[in-house]
């Protein structure tokens, strides 16, 4: 049928559901819903890590195969750097970003280096906002449980606790650098309501968060004169004698060479995994979401934690086929967006977690009430117009600009027409495991951001993430900074490989792989 | 249930029968299918990209690209992640411009207005040809832009580059060799960093973290063992 046609049921039904109110899941029948449809609960999708510091534990098979991936270093390799520094941060997202710019405000000589351009990120892409406790009925603490109960009380409370407590002096600083928040008639900062949370708690740039964030960031990083190295991606790390972390040795994709970095502490702010397609989904995620610091880390001794839970975006598009994975911010849901599936009925309260709203969507496409596509996709609809019926003509137009231009490209007009949605591979909850300073249990190496794990429990809160980089970003390059001015340089040895290669031997070169992966494989080789 | 099923699928006759098209890559004729993003274009060629691809979602700003469609001579511009291929298309993606980008150190400026014209000396030379504004993928009036930040009128332009994904399109068409994204992105930030109300209710807050203010709550929350804290959280809505 005609989109058009399949969409009437969405705009005779408007009025009814307006007056609807659906109430949130039992903390019974949410957890029956999430095992039942959630994807991190299907099994055949995971399997054991056979060795490492994780060894024994499940993850999916994508990642596994990766973890267990041999380094495409080679034990005699030139180790001789050709550069040294206090820090070097590998990742030009948010965190890199932030830990860049405070390892440098201590006055560390500092690198960032990244295998794309700087600022080629998730960060860019974040359209709900930021999570700070700013309004005068919020506060910490309510930003602390709100977070613990999405987490499903799984978070590392010591690292919860100082991300919520660094918030609003983040969003201090971010000012003064000049972010563009949103902002109320009084002139303080103005708050949305995100899903999973009991106050309004969110700051935005309209939907344009991240970018506004990393058009700032990024152009402070080039004002204070941090080294660069683009299109640089990290293929291993370096280590001393007793397995602290020295330095990394990087691809330059422009030339195929090697770089090698001589550093005093590693800040890894790589990001997140959604390139590497974890059951088949497609993935909101930028192109090099492909989990290289979980395998850097990882053949370090670094310990992960919570690698078995990813967080599925309830709204990723699946019409048209060229935005197919591309994020439908939840915006629209905090501004009372509807749910919708082919019957015309709402089935979940919108403004539960995503893991629950995820799971909702994936019981109803199951069930034979999602909308189909010839392409084989299914999915239901995303109330849109109704915003506009909600707040006044042109609401959509004024807080969603980048969606509106974003489907106005494929001939597509959100505000008088429903969008179709299907959850999209968004993050990765877990990662490495980090302290309250950002340090991993090897000696030196920080990890920030989304590689890094404990602080999500097991499903992120909307708009948490924002606030993670900065935070984290933040405490890494503080104590990393702190640090380099009482010590030395290490030497610079593979012994972490070598001892990696012994042990995968023993299992057989688990995977047969080389990891990390830097980029995912798109290019078609036959034609 | 059957009928039900066919009843709710989206016609996508570019899906059923998926049609080949003509289209030139930098000038080098290949077939592919209709309709994918410009970006998969080049992966069905063959091409391995490094330079060029970011986020894959249009804010980025990476893939930067010129295209004509057929029979047009105007060449547009486009992020190639967001636009699809059609008969007789011929794109190429744009190589990293050379552009100025001034340095400053945004907080301590005494009088960004003024400063802007030291900045950005050439920001005032603009000869009103629109090329810029006819460049930009984001529909921003940047011409528009570049005099309201002249002119000194920061808010405006803070608010209409809101959409600018720093592609720098803009820049490579301008005759006086202004790049009008930078110069936006200097007038945003000291709009933001100067010519904005300081929020109070943050200053209380922080200063509320600061002196603890919360101690008891905390104290309260974090000897809590896990059912405690479980029903703790559950009065929370």
């Amino acid at each position: 049928m005609d989109i058009h046609a399949l969409q009437q049921i969405v705009h005779k039904t408007r009025d009814a559901r307006r007056k609807q109110t659906i109430p949130k899941f039992s903390p019974a029948d949410r957890d029956q819903l999430i095992h039942k449809y959630h994807p991190d609960f299907r099994a055949s999708a995971y399997r054991q890590i056979k060795f490492g510091p994780n060894g024994g534990d499940k993850t999916v098979i994508e990642l596994a195969t990766l973890l267990e991936g041999d380094s495409s270093i080679q034990d005699n390799t030139d180790l001789t750097p050709h550069h040294t520094c206090d820090v070097l941060v590998i990742g030009g997202g948010g965190a890199g970003c932030a830990a860049a710019l405070h390892a440098h405000g201590a006055g560390a000589k500092t690198i960032l280096a990244t295998k794309l351009r700087l600022g080629d990120s998730n960060s860019v892409m974040a359209q709900g906002g930021m999570q700070i406790s700013v309004a005068p009925e919020d506060s910490p603490v309510t930003h602390f449980i709100d977070t613990l109960k999405g987490g499903h009380m799984e978070n590392d409370h010591a690292l919860l606790k100082v991300m919520v407590e660094d918030g609003p002096s983040i969003a201090k600083w971010l000012l003064e650098l000049g972010v563009l928040f949103d902002r109320q008639a009084d002139g303080n900062l103005h708050v949305k309501k995100g899903g999973g949370s009991s106050k309004p708690r969110l700051l935005t740039c309209s939907d344009y968060t991240g970018l506004e964030i990393m058009r700032v960031l990024k152009d402070e990083v080039i004002n204070q004169k941090i080294q660069l190295l683009e299109f640089a991606a990290a293929v291993e790390m370096l280590s001393d004698d007793q397995g602290a972390c020295t330095g990394a040795i990087f691809k330059d994709l422009d030339n195929q060479r090697q770089v090698v970095v001589a550093a005093k502490s590693v800040i890894l702010a790589t990001g997140g995994i959604g390139r590497l397609h974890i059951q088949g989904f497609p993935t909101s995620n930028h192109y090099g979401a492909t989990g290289d610091g979980l395998c850097l880390a990882y053949r370090m001794g670094a310990k992960l934690a919570h690698v078995d839970t990813f967080q599925y975006h309830p709204s990723g598009a699946v019409y048209p086929e060229q935005l197919i994975g591309a994020l439908v911010t939840e915006g629209i849901r905090s501004e009372g967006g509807h749910l919708v599936n082919a019957k015309g009925e709402r089935f979940v309260n919108e403004l539960d977690t995503r893991d629950v709203v995820s799971s909702s969507i994936i019981r109803e496409c199951e069930e034979g009430r999602g909308i189909r596509t010839m392409s084989g996709r299914v999915g239901v609809w995303l109330d849109t117009p109704l915003l506009d019926a909600e707040h006044g003509a042109g609401t959509v137009e004024k807080h969603f600009p980048a969606m509106m231009m974003q489907f106005e490209r494929f001939g597509i007009d959100i505000s008088k027409d429903p969008v179709l949605i299907y959850p999209t591979l968004h993050y990765q909850n877990g990662g490495v495991k980090i302290d309250t300073n950002s340090e991993t249990n090897v000696k030196n190496l920080f990890v920030a951001g989304e590689a890094s794990g404990g602080l999500h429990g097991r499903n992120r809160l909307m708009g948490n993430s924002l606030l993670d980089l900065m935070v984290f970003g933040k405490r890494s390059g503080l104590t990393a900074a702190g640090r380099a001015k009482s010590m030395k340089q290490g030497a610079l040895t593979l012994k972490h490989v070598q001892q990696f290669r012994a042990e995968a031997k023993k299992h057989g070169n688990a995977s047969g792989v080389i990891s990390p992966m830097i980029l995912p494989a798109y290019t078609r080789k036959v034609g | 249930m059957a009928d039900n099923d066919n009843q709710n699928v989206i016609d996508q006759p570019e899906v059923m029968k998926p049609r080949m098209v003509t289209i030139e890559i930098a000038g080098k004729k290949v077939d592919v299918p209709e309709g994918i993003t410009v970006v998969r274009a080049m992966w069905y060629a063959g091409i391995d990209v490094v330079r060029g691809v970011g986020c894959l979602g249009g804010f980025c700003g990476a893939c930067a690209t010129y295209y004509r469609t057929k029979d047009d001579p105007k060449v547009r511009t486009c992020l190639a992640c967001q636009m699809a291929v059609q008969d007789g298309m011929s794109f190429t993606m744009m190589p990293p411009f050379p552009a100025r980008k001034a340095t400053y150190d945004i907080q301590t400026l005494q009088d960004p207005k003024q400063d802007l014209f030291n900045l950005y000396p050439e920001a005032p030379l603009c000869r009103n040809c629109n090329a810029c504004t006819e460049a930009c993928p984001q529909k921003i009036d940047v011409r528009e832009g570049v005099w309201k930040a002249v002119f000194g009128d920061f808010k405006s332009v803070s608010e209409m580059f809101m959409d600018c994904v720093m592609c720098g399109m803009c820049t490579p068409v301008c005759i006086a060799d202004i790049a009008p994204n930078l110069v936006a992105l200097y007038v945003s930030r000291a709009q933001g960093a100067h010519f904005t109300d300081k929020p109070v209710g943050l200053d209380t807050r922080i200063k509320e973290i600061q002196e603890d203010t919360y101690k008891d709550e905390w104290a309260k929350i974090l000897k809590m063992n896990e059912k405690e804290l479980a029903e703790h959280c559950a009065t929370v809505k």
